[in-house]
């Protein structure tokens, strides 16, 4: 069977890209990391891939704001490249500053469908200052078994991520846009406490409004979170695996996420 | 036209940096007079710019428009309740938004920009006078060194004049003594009087004077952070001979005691490279040779580690000090062999008391705390955005440290291992990559050389620089690629003394030419000595045969990084400078790496005597155990160890806080390199200062073994392990201070070889004093031992929290009298004398017995017995484990000749190569430690209870692991 292939987009200040790519190659895509200079200077093109992951790090020093730079490169020079990726029904994750950037360029939530209108954003945690810590997450849509999120379809119990980011507090722009979110489950992932409860500090790292770690599209096929899933690729990489006695585990918690993306691509493109 | 932009929060939006701001002012004496504090992002932007273009960068760029709103040119409306202070950058300091706002702006279309620079407004509302804005200004938010308050402002960016060449020539020639020296001083040279001479015959065979620039080459290339001239120097050494009935001191100050002389030539080579040369080890790949030490990783790949101390640069500017000296460090590996990638971070502090009274700080000192919030916030941003994980560091305090701060930056690289040699050819050019050369750090490795005072400030300011992650980042990226394309074949990183030393150790053989008026510039006016000796940050100088120059421009520019030719390695042998055309600097290699004068220090050691406490055995020690895991130097690092981010790159397998929820201090890090190998190195440290004022041949002792007995606790091996040395010393042009450095020396000699370890890397940070004018004060000695080993398979880790109910808890090793320079002293006010001493026969058999039973399994949780000794460790296990304990230490046998200890020294005594162990299967351990001792102390209980009982089962802790934790993270839980 042919490997869906995935484009993990490189720029300045880019540094999960090759954990990220390790983790789409674990889940069975061919991978490539390009950097934007290829996109724009049209050597390489964004077409050719079936999923766009935007890997975390600081691009361009996360100076103004945290992945506001590239966001503006994304929107202003790749927006027609973006348009056909997104309307031929392709996938693009966004983790940490990737999660910054698709908010910040306006592809997430685009609940008014323009790919442009900024409609939340992403700012310093409550506690001012960035923290690397083990969350517990959930999938809020698990009881309804309707999840809307390609990449979390199938996440029913609680998992565990790092979170490590200085600028990660979801808001909302407005209570109208916050509702919708809700009632049209793009919601993917909440923080909670080891039991599934929504908590504060430190539960909740940075303060999101409603504990919110990880939003998609109307779609489902865009999707943007906090957390790093490509950090809990394996069982060794797991914050608390030398308290267990349990041999032979593989996979990490956050392995389910990229297959999930590779899978759908498997499937309908 | 000039634009004024101000952006801040909307109304209703939190602001967190307001607040952490607020908080500051409060605890710097002004709680209850600051009510409010709002944070105002100011861009000064100029060009021919219009209105429309102002509001497209506004909304689409500098705001966010959910959360921020902007008002333009001075609009100050709502503010009217506030004092506002608005701090800016000083000219020729890089401005860390500048490069990428700029190129965002080009990215909106908008080509008219011609500068864009930042400044920070805050607007303080509340009960305070002119004067108290004042003081939060100096004492918080402004450091003179980089920043000004700006006045009354627009904020219009003053022009730089522009540059005039002429050639300066130094008289020297007909100088005498008085005259050589005051050339050295005015000229921030640093050189004495012999080597003063030294050049003055050197020119005076040539026939004439040196230019400035050559007289600056020949200072930054003689400088004892280049050329560790008291460490390879000749040392006359006179220690006092001990008395032979007691074992390590004599116990009173003896007026009659008898010296001993020896003398010593090269303390180096006689000490610490002997081990490894004596040791021979087969994995040692490049040690002491290179811009960091290579051992061998596994068949294909070796890995490269190197610690370097930014002492000085911190003391003025924390946050640029300490973000520059982990980009600094980062560039080692980068410059190792024909370049490494670089995978783990580590970070070690020294600190003043973060809650010294303001008023008593020494006249020209930053407070300890804003040192502490500094440096962490640059060894933060600077790792974090490298992409780097900062997975293992101490944090240690001593009023000692209040004039002269300790920051140990450590990297390690890794790289394929036909990579690890260099070779300069003959015709090969010079090619400067990464950042542009500005003003920083000029006089940087001559600055940090020498003793701070309270004037360094104003006078060496500009040795203090920011650094500018990203950049480093992109050269990583780019440089890693023209490596395995083979586009070059040699490399070394500008560090102390800028290209100088880059270009100048490159060429040592060959010889160099350099056209300095091609090394691309920040802004213009620099002078060609300035160009020479800048220690601007994140550049790499490589060595390219003239056939693959382009090749190798291109791939730099591919991603944005600048790469520029500016000279050639000729091969007669000298160093020539051009400045267009001008020849400025003309002198053979060979005297200015080999004509420094032999210098000969001596050097005397004479033991100190310290008040020796009388211990009351008491029959609670409860409050003693609280309090101790709640002193500084046990209590938890979370607040420092959450900031950095330890688990990018994917590779992190034993983490920095360990146990349930990261909720205890682990012993040492695992990281996996190759995420789909179990192969993986373990990273630890040893340090402590507080042994280092009794006796530095026992400190240096003790911190090898805790170093060595950390890599053992989470599974390693210490046949595999190798280490790397850091001295930070006071003014060794003192004998005392240069006899403590002799000792510790020989300890690292014979404490390594016996234990087999050998040292791959070190460097020496010397003249750590601060001195006001009439006072000095010496940081105690300081050695810092990083360990690194490799990991056949790093599933076998082991943990340090408690796993199981009913499991038992076995103590290896043997509990001494020794209290001396303990923390639990330390808490009492008192030094002690009696310091922990190390038996590496015995130890390496009880490390290599149990580095045995964790490979078979027989271990569950394990953790070395250091700082606060048994009762620390068995807390620390305990709460991080979310289990109680019982331990009976009528159990522990003492050996034969051994007196019974008081409880005191049981619980608290950090002897050395101790650790407790839980286990499971009590027999299989057992059998697996014999000729070990190994008491099995005590067992884990499911209740959360804590209890110790003492030789004769008299309850001496009863608490619980709440009470424990409570304690352990009260201290930093305020920051």
């Amino acid at each position: 069977m042919r490997k869906p292939k995935v484009i993990v987009l490189r720029t300045a200040g880019t540094n999960c890209d090759r954990e990220t790519a390790f983790a789409f190659g674990a889940a069975g895509a061919e991978t490539e990391l390009v950097h934007i200079n290829e996109l724009t200077g049209r050597r390489k093109k964004l077409n050719d891939y079936s999923i766009l992951a935007l890997p975390g790090g600081f691009t361009y020093g996360d100076d103004v704001a945290s992945g506001k730079i590239l966001a503006n490169e994304l929107k202003f020079k790749l927006e027609e490249d973006l348009q056909k990726f997104i309307g031929d029904g392709k996938l693009i994750i966004g983790i940490c500053n990737g999660f910054q950037i698709l908010v910040k360029a306006g592809l997430l939530p685009n609940l008014a469908g323009d790919f442009q209108t900024i409609e939340a954003t992403l700012t310093l945690n409550d506690s001012n200052k960035f923290e690397d810590r083990w969350v517990y997450l959930k999938n809020p849509n698990d009881k309804i078994q309707m999840t809307k999120c390609v990449w979390t379809k199938g996440i029913n119990e609680v998992i565990r991520l790092p979170v490590a980011h200085g600028e990660g507090k979801f808001i909302p722009r407005d209570d109208r846009i916050l509702k919708t979110l809700k009632r049209d489950g793009m919601i993917a992932l909440e923080y909670t406490d080891e039991k599934g409860r929504k908590k504060g500090y430190p539960y909740n790292p940075n303060g999101s409004i409603e504990g919110i770690a990880g939003v998609c599209d109307r779609t489902g096929r865009i999707f943007g979170l906090m957390p790093h899933p490509e950090r809990h690729i394996l069982f060794h990489q797991g914050p608390e695996w030398t308290r267990t006695t349990r041999k032979n585990t593989k996979e990490g918690d956050g392995f389910t996420i990229f297959t999930n993306g590779v899978k759908f691509v498997r499937k309908h493109l | 036209m000039f634009w004024r932009v101000e952006v801040k929060e909307k109304d209703g939006f939190y602001d967190a940096l307001g607040e952490a701001v607020k908080k500051d002012i409060e605890d710097l004496g002004f709680a209850g007079k600051v009510k409010e504090v709002k944070t105002v992002q100011v861009y000064l932007l100029d060009g021919e710019l219009e209105e429309h273009h102002i509001k497209k960068i506004c909304e689409n760029l500098l705001i966010d428009p959910v959360t921020q709103s902007y008002a333009c040119n001075g609009d100050t409306s709502g503010e009217e309740d506030y004092k506002a202070l608005e701090v800016a950058y000083n000219p020729g300091v890089m401005d860390p938004v500048e490069e990428s706002a700029r190129k965002a702006v080009k990215d909106l279309g908008i080509t008219a920009l011609k500068s864009l620079k930042t400044a920070r407004k805050y607007l303080i509302r509340g009960n305070l006078s002119d004067g108290n804005i004042h003081s939060i200004a100096e004492n918080i938010l402004c450091n003179k060194v980089i920043q000004h308050v700006v006045k009354n402002g627009s904020g219009a960016m003053a022009e730089l004049p522009p540059y005039q060449f002429k050639l300066r020539y130094v008289d020297i020639l007909n100088a005498g003594e008085q005259k050589l020296k005051s050339i050295s001083k005015t000229g921030q040279l640093f050189l004495s009087i012999e080597e003063m001479r030294a050049i003055q015959r050197y020119f005076k065979s040539l026939g004439r004077n040196p230019t400035d620039c050559e007289l600056e080459t020949i200072a930054q290339t003689w400088s004892e952070h280049c050329k560790h001239k008291t460490f390879r120097g000749k040392i006359e050494y006179r220690e006092e001979i001990q008395n032979p009935k007691s074992k390590i001191q004599n116990k009173s100050k003896n007026p009659n005691s008898k010296f001993k002389t020896t003398e010593i030539d090269n303390l180096l080579k006689s000490t610490i490279m002997k081990v490894t040369k004596e040791l021979n080890k087969p994995w040692c790949v490049s040690v002491f040779h290179d811009n960091s030490g290579i051992i061998r990783f596994d068949e294909k790949n070796n890995i490269c580690f190197k610690v370097e101390t930014h002492n000085h640069p911190s003391a003025l500017e924390p946050y640029g000090g300490a973000g520059t000296g982990i980009g600094g460090v980062i560039r080692d590996p980068l410059g190792t062999g024909l370049g490494a990638k670089p995978i783990v971070n580590t970070d070690v502090f020294c600190f003043g008391h973060p809650d010294y009274p303001y008023k008593k700080l020494p006249k020209g000192v930053l407070h300890p705390k804003r040192i502490m919030k500094g440096v962490v916030g640059g060894v933060r941003d600077y790792g974090n955005r490298m992409g780097i994980p900062t997975s293992n560091g101490a944090v240690l305090f001593d009023e000692n440290f209040i004039g002269n701060p300790l920051v140990f930056c450590g990297n390690v690289g890794i790289m394929p291992k036909e990579k690890s040699f260099k070779k300069v050819c003959k015709g090969d050019l010079i090619v400067v990559v990464g950042g542009r050369t500005g003003r920083d750090g000029i006089h940087g490795a001559t600055f940090s050389s020498g003793e701070l005072t309270h004037k360094t400030k104003s006078e060496l300011g500009s040795a203090v620089q920011i650094g500018n992650p990203i950049q480093e980042k992109k050269v990583t990226d780019t440089l890693l690629q023209a490596r395995d394309k083979g586009l070059y074949s040699a490399i070394t990183d500008c560090g102390a003394g800028g290209l100088s030393s880059a270009v100048g150790e490159m060429g040592e053989e060959l010889g160099a030419e350099v056209y300095l008026e091609k090394v691309p510039l920040k802004y213009k006016g620099l002078n060609y000595d300035e160009i020479w000796i800048s220690e601007a940050q994140e550049r790499m100088v490589l060595s390219v045969s003239p056939q693959k120059a382009d090749e190798l421009i291109s791939v730099f520019e591919s991603e944005n990084v600048e790469a520029t030719i500016i000279g050639k390695f000729v091969g007669d042998g000298h160093l020539r400078l051009f400045f267009n055309g001008e020849n400025v600097c003309d002198m053979s290699m060979e005297f200015v790496h080999n004509g420094l004068p032999a210098i000969k220090r001596k050097a005397v050691w004479k033991r100190p005597v310290f008040a020796e406490p009388r211990l009351r055995a008491a029959d609670d020690l409860t409050p003693d155990l609280l309090g101790l895991l709640a002193t500084l130097n046990i209590a938890s690092k979370e607040w420092i160890i959450r900031q950095y981010d330890h688990e990018v790159q994917g590779g992190s397998v034993l983490k920095p806080l360990q146990g349930v929820n990261g909720g205890g201090p682990g012993d040492a890090c695992i990281t996996k390199p190759i995420l789909d190998s179990d192969k993986g190195i373990i990273l630890s440290c040893g340090i402590n200062p507080d042994y280092g004022k009794i006796d530095p041949y026992w400190m240096a002792a003790s911190v090898i073994d805790e170093a060595l007995r950390q890599i053992v606790s989470v599974g390693g091996d210490i046949s595999r392990a190798a280490i790397l040395d850091n001295f930070c010393w006071g003014n060794t042009n003192k004998p005392d201070r240069l006899g403590g450095l002799v000792r510790a020396s020989r300890a690292c000699y014979d404490i390594a070889k016996a234990y087999g370890v050998p040292f791959i890397s070190g460097k020496d940070s010397l003249n750590n004093e601060y001195s006001t004018g009439k006072k000095t004060i010496s940081i105690p000695p300081t050695l810092l031992i990083s360990c690194i080993a490799v990991m056949d398979d790093v599933t076998k880790a082991v943990s340090m929290d408690a796993k199981k109910t009913g499991n038992a808890l076995f103590l290896i090793g043997t509990t001494k009298d020794e209290l001396g320079g303990s923390q639990y002293y330390k808490m009492k006010g008192f030094v002690g004398n009696k310091v922990p001493t190390v038996d590496p026969v015995c130890g390496k058999k009880y490390m290599n017995a149990l580095t045995k039973a964790i490979r078979k399994g027989l271990v569950r949780s394990c953790h070395d017995c250091s700082e606060g000794g048994l009762a620390v460790a068995l807390a620390e296990m305990a709460f991080a484990g979310g289990l109680g304990m019982s331990i009976h230490l009528g159990a522990y046998k003492r050996p034969a000749k051994q007196r019974p200890l008081p409880n005191e020294s049981l619980l608290f005594s950090e002897s050395n190569t101790r650790f407790i162990v839980e286990v499971a299967d009590e027999n299989a351990f057992v059998r697996a430690m014999r000729d070990c001792p190994a008491w099995k102390v005590g067992y884990v209980r499911n209740d959360g209870a804590f209890k110790i009982f003492d030789l004769n089962e008299k309850v001496v802790v009863d608490t619980d692991i709440a009470k424990l934790k409570t304690a352990w993270q009260k201290p930093f839980a305020k920051f």
